[in-house]
């Protein structure tokens, strides 16, 4: 769309710029011009001036002196001192004085230099003609002749395997660069596809580090587990723990729909991953009685006696289960890995 | 210069000290055309202001913050002052927050100044960009200045956010597990860009350094850049003003720079820093201690961002989970919709100006500052615009909501996905018929005068109020304004009787031409005819 | 024995007599109170038990059935315990005021003896969890630390960081933990009321509730220290966003309200 396209009737009239009281008499709605400057009390009243004048060093002064204050603050009060202010609480003594007198000391700088603009220095109006931007046309064609010449000069376009070669090079430059950029991290391949849970591994209580028999685990209790072998002590324990994470409820077992769920679970005590199925919050509010566990940070909202299905919420698909068994020594273990990626959906999970 | 030189009096030190840099700089020339520079007075061209001092503010306790912080993922035990983190394993980040925050005096005033100026920052920012829009400031020569303020808003949101994650503690640690989330859903590079961002699976071993040199330098080198940029072009462009007696397109009325806004603009910024000094003194944020350090498998209720990046929880919040399933490949649309519905909001608010240039066709400059009503399309643009964001601020926050007002967050995210939709059509509508009805009314005072409150009674025993006629500046300032001619498609027929065509685009911007300035859309200012029949014919009211 | 009747006149004899007759008493007393006592124990128990039972046919009967079986307005006491009962009403939940999606804390309209009563009564019903002792919950010499971090893994998902409370299903809550004392906080843990989980002593030790309880008077208590100054109600970039907005952005708009404003202009003379 180009502008002459546009008819220009349709474009408003220029504003009227007439200055002054000639064109009222014509035009009632025309311009007036700047009214006359009207003097402050401070241009008039040397008193008043005065006023101003001791207001704005008082400030300065004031501002000197919350420095002072800044400085005895830190010197006299230790780091670790806590006062009771009301209402603030029991707040550092330290932050609490250093916070007002830095304050107190900058802002008595600005009050003081605005209130002297403010009341002393000139407040005459004053109009500044503008200027259109852009260029005029004899500028234009001057930097139109020059370029042409530079690009002739150059030969640019007569020598066109220079330019080729050139936008080649060019090109091709910012690949080392790109290419630089592969050891940011390793390939994904299966990685996140498994956790460290694998058939056998015992099911730590995370609040005892000690494994999980069925009978610790009543109905309506809640409680978190780890894969036996994990510490937190572990290098990795950050990134193992964010996939491996399990919650451990139990649910009467004539309550739970879902007919995999039952089978996966031991009397009723099923495991699922503690990692939201949607961007990966540990996800833990659980609601005994209903049996929903809902997410902190997007509120899905899944239930546990239903396969852990999603009923609300943003969450594209239902928690993994972990089965789970006793091993001979009475203790709950994993009878393998998740049978599905754990935690966010992504590209390939399938 | 020369005169003084030229006497065997030696100049003033300053003089001579100026004239050294003038000879090598030429400050000269630059005093020349900007000492006396004029800036208009209005509270509202004060608010960029606040965004470029919060800005400095940031950078200055920024700089004394990375003197103490380690960007560093390996584990400690916190062996600080605060006790009820004593022995506990933490990432080095986290601890020499503890450090900064416990140990390091006056570091805690220095931190709490930094994260509230950065809100403050992000706020001011966002306040700033409303005044220009809907005062059409960002209107031929300004669009590009437009752009510029917009990139700094955005790139802001996210030098905040690498910020909020650098402590490594529980809060934000979530918000970065978020983040990892939402990459992944990106459909065949999703894990791919996850791994190359994370240096591997996360959390990994190398977020917060990576985040960190993006904070410290990458982002806010950037957006120093275009800070300069920006100011550059203000300067240039010269600011705009609103419409009043002897305030014109063609000149700038207000205070020159030397003095009086070197005492305001420079007294302004003691005042900014001032203030959020004082914030940081009586008001805590981002307590670090009391959220605890991060583990992957640990979260906190009312995981939320920063206020900034709010609207986007919202959206991911009120989401629903659709995510579909073909050829062993996953398309999480409930999460890659939020993910794109995002930057498509702002960007609504970026293109505007070219949107708008577009439709009138005027490429003419423009430096009056409108007054909202008189472009009632675009306010009301603006305001439903507004009214989106704010419904999925509120949709970012539905547990709060929910637990503070005692309502059901199922019901919250309910009210939000609807009103997402319908919240903005209702402000268009109510906003347009608002600004018509001032447009009324200004048009009313300008015939009939100021409504004075004194009630007359005539001699036939009629009560009527009287009407003040307004002065001069009153009604120039009134009637100041411009408006446009709806436009109309061309003829079907040419001159030469031959069959014109007219594209689909053409036909498009003739249409959203005349809901901006057709019959309905704006309210015809008075003409002097009018005026005068009424001041002549009727006398006053 | 003639030592003794010779000195019998002596005027302290009766000094003598009247000590070695108190210490005998109270030997007496020593060596067949505790039996007295238990004994007593026994009859005050059943009396409680009496005593709660017409409590509870007043208070409670007609939303958990005469004897405690549960109805369809509240579930069945049998094996709830006497910990449960001293939540529920020693936090004033119960007896409930109307059906809601949760029973909210209210002002508590039982005395502590009569609470005792009726937990004796509820506990007598099937046996549940005991009302804990002071020793049991007493946070004095825990591990706040160790505290803070159990309270991060299993209660800060539904109470917030601090204990701030948070939202969950349908209009159901985690209420806020300020002002709850130890011995309810314990009580929660033990017997998981309403739709709070348990958290039993076999998954979550004693030492380790008073752990929590620990961290929570150390975080969420009346000498919580905030170095930083007022804590915003403690919920995080919500409030914070909100007061940045009307104290950080409003007070600088005000500011250049001022800074932009006209001066005064003198008075027409």
């Amino acid at each position: 769309m180009s502008t002459q396209e546009i008819p220009e009737e349709n474009l408003p009239a220029g504003q009227d710029t007439a200055h002054g009281a000639v064109k009222v008499a014509d035009n009632p709605f025309a311009d007036p011009g700047l009214p006359p400057h009207k003097p402050r009390v401070q241009d008039i009243d040397e008193r008043a001036a005065k006023r101003s004048e001791r207001a704005v060093a008082f400030m300065f002064v004031l501002s000197m002196l919350a420095t002072v204050g800044f400085i005895a603050s830190y010197v006299i009060f230790p780091v670790d001192k806590n006062v009771y202010i009301w209402p603030f609480g029991h707040v550092s003594a330290l932050n609490f004085s250093l916070g007002w007198t830095l304050g107190l000391a900058l802002f008595f700088i600005g009050a003081g230099a605005v209130h002297w603009a403010r009341t002393l220095m000139s407040d005459v109006e004053v109009a500044d003609e503008r200027h259109p931007m852009a260029a005029t046309p004899e500028v234009k064609a001057q930097v139109m002749a020059d370029f042409a010449q530079g690009a002739a000069e150059s030969g640019m376009g007569r020598r066109k395997l220079i330019r080729n070669t050139l936008f080649g090079a060019l090109a091709l430059v910012p690949l080392s660069g790109v290419v630089l950029l592969r050891d940011l991290g390793p390939l994904p391949e299966k990685k996140l596809r498994t956790t460290l849970w694998a058939k056998g591994k015992l099911l730590i209580n995370m609040n005892t580090h000690e494994p999980l028999r069925p009978e610790d685990v009543a109905v309506g209790s809640l409680t978190f587990v780890m894969p036996e072998g994990l510490s937190e002590h572990d290098e990795n324990f950050q990134t193992e723990i964010a996939k491996a994470a399990l919650m451990i409820v139990r649910i009467q077992p004539e309550d739970i729909k879902d007919k995999r769920e039952l089978e996966w679970s031991h009397e009723g005590i099923v495991a699922f991953s503690k990692i939201c199925t949607h961007v990966g919050c540990p996800i833990s509010l659980y609601e005994q009685q209903t049996h929903h566990v809902l997410c902190p940070c997007h509120q899905s909202t899944f239930d546990l006696s239903d396969g852990a299905r999603v009923i609300f919420g943003p969450a594209g698909h239902a928690l993994p289960q972990l089965r789970i068994g006793v091993n001979d020594k009475g203790f709950l273990e994993a009878h393998g890995d998740f049978d599905e990626p754990v935690g966010p959906a992504f590209w390939e999970r399938g | 210069m020369s005169t003084v030189t030229n006497t065997q009096k030696k100049a003033p030190a300053g003089e001579r000290v100026a004239d050294w840099a003038d000879g090598r700089l030429g400050i000269y020339t630059l005093a020349k055309a900007n000492m006396r520079k004029i800036f208009p007075d209005h509270w509202s061209f004060m608010l960029g202001e606040i965004c470029l001092y919060s800005f400095l503010i940031i950078i200055l306790t920024g700089v004394y913050l990375t003197m103490f912080f380690h960007p560093s993922m390996n584990e400690v035990e916190y062996a600080g002052s605060y006790v009820p983190l004593q022995g506990q394993l933490m990432s080095e980040a986290f601890n020499s927050t503890m450090t900064i925050s416990f140990e390091v005096r006056g570091g805690l005033l220095i931190r709490q100044i930094h994260h509230w100026a950065a809100l403050i920052f992000l706020a001011g920012m966002f306040v700033h960009m409303m005044r220009v829009f809907f005062t059409g400031a960002f209107r031929k020569p300004r669009e590009i200045n437009w752009l510029f303020g917009f990139l700094l808003f955005f790139l802001g949101m996210f030098t905040g956010f690498t910020g909020y994650s650098l402590p490594d503690d529980l809060l934000s640690g979530t918000g970065v597990r978020f983040m990892q989330g939402a990459i992944l859903s990106v459909p065949i590079v999703g894990t791919y860009l996850s791994m190359f961002l994370f240096g591997g699976e996360f959390p990994g071993g190398d977020f917060v350094a990576r985040f960190y040199s993006a904070h410290v330098l990458l982002l806010p080198g950037i957006m120093l850049g275009l800070v300069v940029a920006h100011l550059i072009l203000v300067f240039v462009h010269k600011h705009t003003h609103f419409a009043g007696p002897g305030r014109t397109n063609d000149n700038v009325v207000g205070m020159p720079l030397l003095p009086v806004y070197m005492a305001k603009a420079g007294g302004f910024f003691f005042l900014v820093f001032g203030v959020i000094a004082i914030v940081a003194a009586v008001a805590t944020i981002n307590p670090i201690w009391a959220i605890g350090p991060y583990r992957p498998d640990q979260v906190g209720t009312g995981a939320q961002p920063d206020w900034y990046m709010g609207f986007a929880e919202g959206l991911i919040r009120v989401m629903p989970g659709w995510e579909i399933n073909l050829w062993g490949h996953t398309l999480v649309l409930g999460v890659m919709i939020p993910l794109a519905i995002f930057p498509a909001v702002l960007a609504a608010i970026a293109v505007y100006p070219f949107i708008e240039s577009w439709i009138t066709g005027d490429k003419r400059e423009h430096h009056i500052a409108q007054r909202p009503r008189n472009a009632p399309t675009r306010t009301a643009f603006g305001v439903a615009w507004i009214t989106a964001y704010m419904i999925m601020l509120v949709g970012g926050g539905n547990d709060l909501w929910a637990t503070h007002f005692h309502l059901s967050i199922n019901a919250i995210t309910w009210f939000v996905r609807i009103f997402f939709f319908v919240g903005p059509v209702i402000a268009f509508i109510v906003t347009k018929r608002i600004c018509l009805g001032l447009q009324r009314r200004d048009k009313d005072k300008v015939l009939h005068g100021r409504e004075s409150g004194i009630i007359k009674r005539l001699p036939h025993g009629e009560f009527v109020e009287i009407h003040e006629p307004l002065s001069q500046g009153e009604l120039y300032k009134l009637t100041a304004h411009e408006q446009y001619e709806p436009a109309a498609l061309p003829p079907s027929v040419d001159d030469n009787g031959v069959e014109r065509r007219t594209g689909a685009l053409e036909k498009l911007r003739v249409k959203l031409n005349k809901s901006y300035y057709g019959d309905d859309n704006q309210v015809a200012k008075p003409t002097q005819e009018e005026y005068k029949e009424i001041q002549n014919g009727h006398g006053h009211h | 024995m003639k030592k003794l009747s010779a000195r019998r006149r002596h005027p302290l004899a009766a000094v003598v007599v009247l000590l070695l007759a108190l210490a005998a008493t109270g030997g007496l007393y020593a060596a067949f109170a505790p039996a007295g006592t238990a004994k007593a124990d026994v009859t005050a128990q059943s009396l409680a038990i009496e005593e709660g039972k017409k409590l509870y046919s007043v208070g409670c009967a007609s939303c958990h059935g005469t004897g405690g079986q549960g109805t369809t307005d509240g579930p069945s006491l049998v094996g709830v315990g006497s910990a449960s009962v001293d939540f529920q009403v020693g936090t004033g939940r119960m007896p409930a005021q109307q059906p809601g999606a949760q029973v909210p804390k209210k002002k508590v309209i039982y005395t502590q003896a009569e609470i005792d009563q009726l937990a004796a009564y509820v506990a007598s019903l099937g046996a549940g969890p005991i009302t804990p002792k002071e020793a049991q919950y007493d946070p004095a010499g825990a591990d706040a630390a160790k505290g803070g971090e159990l309270f991060r893994t299993n209660c800060a998902q539904c109470h917030n960081f601090t204990g701030k409370g948070g939202a969950l299903t349908y209009g159901k809550y985690a209420p806020p933990l300020d002002g709850v004392s130890p011995k309810h906080l314990y009580e929660a843990m033990q017997t998981g009321p309403q739709n709070m989980p348990s958290f039993p002593d076999s998954t979550m030790p004693e030492q380790q509730k008073k752990d929590i309880i620990a961290y929570v008077e150390a975080v969420n208590g009346d000498k919580t220290v905030s170095p930083g100054g007022l804590t915003l109600g403690g919920l995080g970039p919500v409030s914070e966003g909100l007061f940045a907005w009307i104290f950080g952005l409003g007070a600088l708009i005000a500011v250049a309200i001022w800074v932009a404003a006209h001066t005064a202009k003198a008075k027409k003379s």
